[in-house]
């Protein structure tokens, strides 16, 4: 079955030509989209096109850094983002141990709707959303975006700690309770610490949501201080006559930390997520 | 079971009160979450379905009327609302169909024994790159590459294959499948990830086994890995097709629903904060969420599936 030394060379390089196309395919949109961010907004689409031109500098990322209102977008987008992670990771691991180590009466039922929350569109609960919010007086707060995006996080978030739960040996719990702990010790004291792989990756899959939304706090919120990155990338689409290589830069610097923790943790995040929602 | 082993060691006269709080216990640990989805999802629900059964709501000077289901028959009869049908199924389709193959492919790619380690860990960064990307950022990126004036343009012009340079974005008869092509380059890798997950999991005997039967390598492709990945493929087309068929934020920031890729989230979100129809927006927004429900069963049984 192995085939002779021609055939496995044939084998290889045809996996490179596969390999390097679809290397293309992902990554060369990011790099002209990395470079022009580099260029002047003159030559964004100067003909004929080339990669890195004369106009390299990093006037762009100065302006972007520079600029007090769009810095506030990032200390939005990381103070909501860190919030949401927080919020959701302790929700979630209390809800996941009582699906895990519990038997209640409406455990199906309830399993069933936060599964389904994950199908339900954003723009179906757009519309009464804003009455809500304003109603609970909470229309341009970071409260009012944390809860939101925590409807989304949460289903997913629920599902993944319940699945890593249920990897763990039920005795363990049972040997804490027999010494006199009850379950809120054996939770904190016993699960969570061992559970450490699990939670990371529903951190990191929370704050990835939370980094990228966009309908909600376009709606939910109605001053430039409370607004985060992905808004203002699209205020800077209406305002200026099109500071295309100012909006490169901000798209730029807006994908450094999820490609950060992705590149950090990405093994965590794989494993968790075959443990969680999709496992096979 | 862990009751049973719970009890035997709680003293006689408190097992009532124990059982009572063993009872209220996983209630307990579930309020936040409860309190949240009841607020924020089921009143929601609730509300915009009443209001898609009422004429004159929200913004109106004249007082909401009980018009029972005439809104949908309005709203389902209209020419504009089957385009924006119909967009959004192709939309939908086309993206879970081209998600599982690239994804799929990635995956078998990364996955050959041919290749070293650290080479595998390189290329796995690069095919997930755009998935690190919000939806905003892909719609800039693209807005940029498709330009008129666009390095993709310019590249399609040099080979020949365009006669000239196309608006991609803005041409009647190309916009819905340029956003159906950027949607599709944004979401591939959320099956990579998971069918990299997979495909670890597949026991190695299993090959062996089909080595020693002498099995081709595409006879081991469709006799072992494909069904071994079954459950994930189920799950994961359709949670991506629910998500697909209520995208909006890519959609529009790039066509905003012009140019003829009108899809059902931008038609509904320009009827309520365009023409603040709400009425009409209600009832859009139930359909979108009916036809999310119908598929969102069918995940939610996948889901049981693999749990038992």
């Amino acid at each position: 079955m192995i085939g002779s030394r021609r055939q496995i060379l044939v084998r290889k390089t045809l996996l490179w030509i596969a390999l390097i196309l679809g290397a293309c395919f992902a990554g060369l949109p990011v790099l002209w989209m990395v470079s022009s961010s580099f260029k002047s907004n003159l030559k964004i689409f100067a003909y004929p096109p080339a990669l890195i031109d004369e106009s390299f500098s990093f006037e762009a990322y100065q302006a972007v850094l520079g600029d007090p209102g769009q810095l506030r977008f990032f200390f939005n987008s990381y103070l909501v983002a860190i919030l949401v992670t927080i919020c959701t990771v302790v929700t979630s691991i209390m809800a996941g141990y009582a699906f895990s180590r519990y038997d209640f009466r409406f455990k199906k039922i309830l399993n069933l709707v936060i599964i389904g929350v994950q199908s339900v569109p954003p723009i179906t609960l757009m519309i009464p959303y804003f009455g809500l919010i304003v109603w609970l007086k909470i229309y341009n707060t970071y409260t009012a975006l944390v809860l939101t995006y925590m409807v989304f996080t949460l289903s997913y978030a629920i599902i993944m700690m319940t699945g890593y739960f249920n990897t763990l040996p039920r005795d363990l719990d049972e040997a804490v309770m027999i010494d006199g702990g009850g379950s809120f010790v054996t939770l904190w004291r016993i699960l969570v610490p061992i559970s450490l792989p699990g939670i990371v990756a529903v951190g990191v899959y929370t704050f990835m949501l939370a980094w990228n939304e966009f309908l909600f706090a376009l709606t939910l919120t109605r001053t430039n201080d409370m607004r985060t990155v992905p808004i203002g990338i699209h205020l800077l689409m209406g305002q200026h006559s099109f500071e295309w290589n100012q909006m490169l830069a901000l798209s730029v610097l807006g994908s450094l930390p999820v490609l950060i923790l992705f590149l950090l943790f990405q093994r965590y995040f794989i494993a968790g997520m075959s443990a969680g929602s999709v496992k096979g | 079971m862990a009751t049973a082993t719970q009890s035997q060691v709680v003293e006689p006269a408190n097992i009532g009160w124990e059982q009572r709080k063993r009872k209220l216990l996983p209630y307990g640990y579930l309020s936040p979450t409860l309190l949240l989805l009841a607020t924020l999802t089921v009143v929601p629900i609730v509300t915009v379905f009443l209001y898609s059964l009422f004429d004159n709501v929200i913004v109106n000077p004249n007082p909401p009327e009980f018009v029972g289901l005439e809104n949908y028959i309005k709203a389902l009869s209209h020419r504009k609302f089957r385009a924006a049908l119909s967009n959004t199924m192709y939309f939908a389709t086309a993206s879970v169909v081209a998600h599982f193959v690239i994804g799929l492919s990635f995956a078998l790619l990364l996955n050959s024994r041919l290749l070293a380690a650290n080479v595998k860990a390189l290329f796995r960064v690069i095919y997930i790159l755009p998935w690190v990307f919000t939806a905003s950022i892909i719609a800039i990126l693209w807005r940029l590459l498709l330009n008129p004036h666009g390095v993709v343009n310019f590249v399609l012009l040099e080979v020949g294959l365009v006669p000239e340079l196309l608006e991609w974005l803005s041409d009647r008869d190309l916009a819905i499948h340029a956003v159906t092509f950027i949607n599709i380059w944004s979401g591939y890798p959320f099956y990579l990830v998971s069918f990299l997950a997979g495909l670890q999991g597949i026991p190695d005997d299993l090959y062996e086994a089909g080595h020693v039967d002498g099995a081709n390598s595409w006879q081991l492709f469709r006799f072992i890995t494909l069904p071994q990945l079954r459950p994930i493929i189920i799950s994961l087309a359709l949670l991506d097709f629910i998500w697909t068929l209520h995208q909006f934020t890519l959609v529009w920031m790039t066509t905003g629903g012009g140019s003829n890729s009108e899809v059902l989230s931008t038609y509904t979100y320009k009827a309520a904060f365009s023409s603040y129809e709400f009425s009409e927006a209600s009832t859009l927004a139930m359909v979108i969420l009916a036809m999310c429900t119908f598929f969102g069963i069918f995940y939610v049984r996948s889901q049981r599936m693999t749990d038992e």
